[in-house]
């Protein structure tokens, strides 16, 4: 198991009026290879939770262990964890800040104190994975990039900091469909290559039914469930409580549900669809 | 009051970028229709939409709304053409001016000159419109990204225009902020308010009944939903999208299910697989 999180609970602004919880109890386990989707609604408290797992939000109770690194140590080895877990924001196109886009990517890795040439040899592999080429983009600035190219610099900036888990806070917010299709396979590709675990906050359900093999509901501040996108988009009672939507592919199930055909094993990706309406028709 | 763009084409000023952002469009958005305009980042859709009010002007070509042309020096002509076609963006936080819900929806109206009733009046219509009431008196920052876009509306609203362009003001929002403000915007169209959606999402685009596809700063579809999701090549080649149920139909054509060829939504697929065995 590589992350462990238990009994998480976040309040902003204790102590004041204005205290508001953002987590509460939370517990989850992660295993090397997971490809988990965090869903719920905005405001459940998605964010919150993901920013514990680099500690850009330091503990306040609950435990929460990283590849061995244990977050409620008195003086947890941050350098280290920041190492291990790449973190991909929100529009992260807007905290690109240098002059050219190596020294942008260069960023990172520099702060991990590696030598020169590992950096030099990292950040054109990264400029590489996230398909640019190296030699036209490095001396430009990353401003006068499109948009979609800048947000694949800044992925670059977090992957040359070779992470062994990537979190994304909807990395496929605000792209056309092109966009959306490139950065997702560009996550799988990461995922067999160099980060095995990767966890993606996405309001996007075919893209969780999609691509997850496990689903995390928030709602609240608290998990309301996890488990397989099978078990989380069939279970009606949940989806119902939490407000959530369910992927086209279950929607057009439950319409078929609906006229009395059964499909076998209750499809979730496009191609279990296809492949289960085939079996039943055989059938 | 028909917007009408001949032969019109933008460029953005040297000193910003060399960009042609729209290219020889003559383009008309009939009175009371729902359109969609899509087409990848950087096709020109967001410009075109700043073209409809006179929030840019083209460099070459003209745009008239009601017959009157947007280039303009005359402030009065201006206001009176961005009070008929009034715009969404897409961050719903950098469009609130206002601390009170009640005083940002009264800003347009108390700009123009409308009397002090009056604007009470507007404010009522604009936040029913909207299905936001309740939240008069409230203030807007602790709002949902989805209730947010629906007080911008109201803020347009408020200066009873005649055509409403949303400028991808549901992206930035989740699922249920994206039905909100999909369902205000169907419900003015249905009054008779001219609705233009630049969207992503194909399954809004499937709900308009017009849709213009943009690429390269150019016009490269125009037509009803169902005749723009049929051609599958034009599909590819502009970077759109099938909605869900769309692309699974094909699959399943593919798979040897004897499917028409047609566009279907959810639902009708539903039923044609159903009735296939």
């Amino acid at each position: 198991m590589s992350i462990e999180i238990k009994d998480l609970s976040y309040v902003y602004s204790p102590g004041t009026p204005y205290a508001c919880t953002a987590l509460d109890k939370v517990s989850l386990t992660v295993d090397e290879g997971d490809f988990v989707g965090i869903i719920g609604k905005t405001g459940s408290g998605k964010s919150t939770f993901i920013q514990h797992l680099n500690a850009l939000i330091r503990l306040q109770s609950g435990s929460l262990k990283v590849f061995g690194i244990d977050l409620s140590a008195k003086k947890p080895d941050l350098k280290k964890l920041r190492g291990t877990v790449g973190m991909v924001m929100q529009y992260p196109e807007y905290q690109l800040f240098d002059e050219t886009v190596e020294k942008d990517v260069s960023y990172g890795p520099k702060n991990l104190g590696l030598s020169e040439e590992e950096i030099k040899g990292r950040v054109r592999e990264a400029i590489g994975l996230v398909g640019l080429d190296y030699d036209e983009v490095k001396d430009r600035s990353p401003f006068e990039l499109s948009g979609g190219q800048k947000r694949r610099v800044a992925i670059a900036g977090v992957i040359a900091m070779k992470p062994r888990v990537l979190v994304l806070d909807e990395p496929t917010a605000g792209l056309d469909p092109r966009g959306k299709r490139e950065i997702l396979s560009l996550v799988h590709k990461l995922k067999e290559t160099s980060s095995p675990t990767v966890l993606i906050i996405s309001h996007d359900m075919d893209a969780v039914a999609e691509h997850c093999n496990k689903v995390a509901l928030f709602s609240k501040g608290k998990i309301a469930s996890v488990g397989s996108p099978r078990e989380i988009f069939y279970d009606d009672a949940l989806l119902n409580e939490t407000e959530m939507d369910r992927p086209a592919v279950v929607r057009i199930v439950k319409e078929m549900e609906q006229r009395g055909v059964i499909l076998p094993e209750r499809p979730v990706t496009r191609a279990e669809f296809v492949a289960a309406v085939k079996r039943w028709r055989d059938a | 009051m028909p917007i009408r763009f001949d032969n019109v084409t933008y460029a953005y000023p040297a000193e910003e970028s060399d960009l042609v952002a729209v290219r020889e469009v003559s383009l008309t958005i009939e009175d009371g229709s729902f359109v969609c305009i899509c087409g990848e980042n950087g096709s020109g859709k967001s410009t075109l939409a700043k073209l409809m009010n006179g929030l840019l002007q083209p460099t070459v070509g003209v745009v008239t709304v009601d017959g009157k042309t947007t280039a303009t020096e005359e402030e009065k002509e201006l206001f009176a053409i961005r009070q008929k076609v009034g715009m969404v963006f897409q961050n719903p936080d950098n469009q609130m001016v206002a601390s009170i819900i009640e005083d940002e929806i009264a800003f347009g109206p108390e700009n123009l000159g409308v009397p002090r009733e009056e604007i009470g009046e507007r404010i009522t219509y604009a936040l029913e419109a909207v299905g936001m009431s309740e939240h008069r008196k409230h203030t807007p920052y602790k709002l949902s990204g989805g209730q947010k876009q629906r007080i911008a509306i109201a803020a347009v609203l408020a200066m009873r225009p005649e055509v409403l362009v949303l400028d991808e003001s549901t992206a930035m929002l989740d699922p249920r902020g994206r039905a909100e403000v999909l369902k205000v915007a169907e419900d003015l169209h249905r009054q008779g308010i001219t609705v233009v959606l630049i969207t992503h999402f194909m399954e809004e685009a499937a709900r308009a009944d017009r849709v213009v596809v943009m690429k390269d700063g150019r016009v490269v579809m125009d037509g009803a939903p169902e005749e723009i999701f049929r051609d599958r090549e034009a599909i590819a080649k502009y970077d759109l999208e099938l909605p869900v149920a769309d692309a699974l139909a094909a699959s399943l054509v593919e798979a040897g299910l004897p499917l028409e060829d047609k566009i279907y939504g959810e639902s009708a697929l539903a039923e044609a697989i159903c009735r296939s065995k």
